[in-house]
């Protein structure tokens, strides 16, 4: 299994760095896989969108799409995009140390 | 008082409950009622071979009502929202209809409005889909017209109903245009928000093998913010374009506006959060989902509904005994792919087991995965199961509800 360090603790990341087990994860982390992901600063908003991103995680086993984000969080999806840019339910959940979002098929 | 179960949806999933239901329980044992606002079954498989001539548009249309055997009932009513609190339905005529075990069947629905100029100008003139009846007629007339250019057909974003279902469009248009000779005149780009072909990894790399052979580009991971009909573009939500002349596209799909107006019932996107393997709804234990009115984590599919159909009846059977559910749904589908040229491939899988290559069911059977013409005549022969099988609920020989494992080859993912 890789791992990666943050915040001098070294975590356990599957192949495309998604956390394996959310509970290794610290708020001191998430601007350090932040900003390895181009994001150098995280503003409120960003904060906003991570806890909540844990908050479903802890509560539906998932993190929630970006059309759920959207609809959940007060952020739209325009908004999401500049805030994560690429794919925000992706980026989000990598930040806030949570699983790859399970994809619909 | 006898037992009243309540069916909300009269389409594939509301009427193989019923079906099974009336079969197992005896009239004075339970009252099944469905409720649909009208009498008008679309064989939705069907929609995709309407575009391109293939399918008549009246033939795919039955009444729902002689689909239901006798001694249920079949009201023709909207529905305005459930009352889990009081296990009532609130009807969109005002009358309340309660119930002892509810049944949410109501499918998904599309709602491109959602999308930023989806429907505004050149909606139904450059801009289609196919995910409609109406819808595919009316493209069916623009690709008559069509004479060359660049045909876009997107995903705007997941979940849909039968995600193959946009892959095939593109195989087919490959044919259509070989036919009538005008294919080199024409540019075929598939767009996804995905980051592959399909979300399986084994099954993403044939089709998208399949997508290269027939030269339709793939465009992954593209998110639709707007749909430009009168600049002829599409623009994702980091401001990347795809420059299209006919758009094909695939709108958000949402749970029936009567789950999101009951409080408690539905998710965000509308749909009844149930136990995947139960099928009984995580707040309610008398409340259950079935096919694409159901959040959970497999596709929505027909085959989906069909083999989710035999572990609801039986579960609700349970609940009204007063036993524990254990009839288990493993996520199973079934999936015949048109690739055009009177071919089709076969896929099959579920929750833990992604589609691979071998045979189905056994050892001897369909090919898998592969390209065949016998999986072509399956796909055709399926409408005429789909009416006089499925529907009534009947067993059909070899399809069990758990995914058969023989005649599966396991190999690596890239």
């Amino acid at each position: 299994m890789p791992t990666a360090t943050y915040a001098d603790r070294t975590v356990e990341v599957n192949d495309e760095g998604f956390f394996v087990d959310p509970a290794q994860w610290t708020e001191e982390m998430a601007p350090e896989i932040a900003e390895a992901e181009g994001i150098s600063q995280l503003s409120e908003d960003h904060w906003r969108v991570i806890k909540l991103m844990r908050a479903e995680y802890a509560e539906k086993g998932s993190g929630p799409s970006v059309r759920a984000l959207g609809k959940t969080s007060g952020v739209s999806v325009k908004e999401l995009y500049q805030l994560f840019p690429k794919g925000p339910a992706k980026l989000a959940a990598k930040i806030a140390g949570i699983p790859k979002p399970r994809g619909c098929i | 008082m006898t037992t009243r179960i309540v069916i909300l949806g009269g389409g594939t999933g509301g009427t193989i409950a019923a079906n099974r239901l009336r079969r197992l329980l005896r009239a004075k044992e339970a009252e099944i009622v469905v409720v649909d606002q009208d009498d008008r079954h679309v064989y939705q498989p069907g929609l995709l071979f309407v575009p391109f001539g293939l399918a008549d548009p009246e033939e795919l249309c039955r009444s729902r009502r002689a689909q239901l055997h006798d001694g249920i009932e079949l009201l023709d009513c909207g529905i305005d929202h459930v009352e889990l609190d009081a296990s009532s339905v609130r009807l969109s005529d005002g009358r309340d209809l309660a119930y002892d075990i509810l049944v949410v069947a109501s499918g998904a629905v599309l709602v491109p409005e959602e999308t930023d100029g989806l429907t505004g100008a050149g909606w139904g003139d450059v801009v289609h889909t196919f995910y409609s009846l109406e819808g595919a007629a009316a493209l069916a007339t623009a690709l008559e017209r069509f004479r060359g250019g660049r045909l876009v057909v997107n995903v705007v974003d997941m979940p849909i109903k039968c995600p193959v279902a946009p892959l095939e469009f593109c195989f087919l248009a490959d044919w259509y245009f070989r036919e009538r000779e005008i294919r080199d005149r024409v540019e075929l780009t598939y767009v996804t928000p995905l980051d592959g072909a399909f979300t399986k990894p084994v099954a993403s790399r044939a089709l998208a093998g399949l997508l290269d052979e027939k030269g339709v580009r793939l465009v992954t991971e593209f998110n639709t913010g707007t749909v430009d009909g009168a600049g002829g573009r599409l623009v994702s939500y980091d401001d990347r374009e795809i420059p299209f002349d006919l758009a094909v596209v695939v709108p958000i799909h949402g749970g029936a506006p009567f789950v999101g107006a009951s409080p408690g019932l539905g998710d965000e996107l509308g749909f009844v959060p149930v136990d995947e393997r139960t099928l009984q709804s995580k707040v309610r234990p008398n409340v259950f989902a079935i096919g694409d009115a159901a959040g959970v984590p497999t596709s929505k599919a027909g085959s989906v509904t069909h083999f989710e159909g035999e572990v609801l009846v039986e579960n609700i059977r349970r609940r009204l005994a007063g036993e524990p559910l254990d009839a288990s749904f493993d996520g199973h589908a079934n999936c015949f792919i048109e690739t055009g040229f009177g071919k089709a491939l076969l896929i099959d899988f579920n929750y833990d087991t992604e589609p691979l290559p071998g045979h189905f069911p056994a050892g001897v059977g369909l090919p898998l995965l592969r390209e065949s013409r016998f999986n072509h005549l399956g796909k055709l022969m399926f409408q005429w199961i789909y009416w006089h099988s499925l529907l009534p609920g009947r067993a059909i020989p070899g399809l069990g509800s758990a995914m058969p494992e023989h005649g599966k080859r396991h190999v690596e993912a890239p």
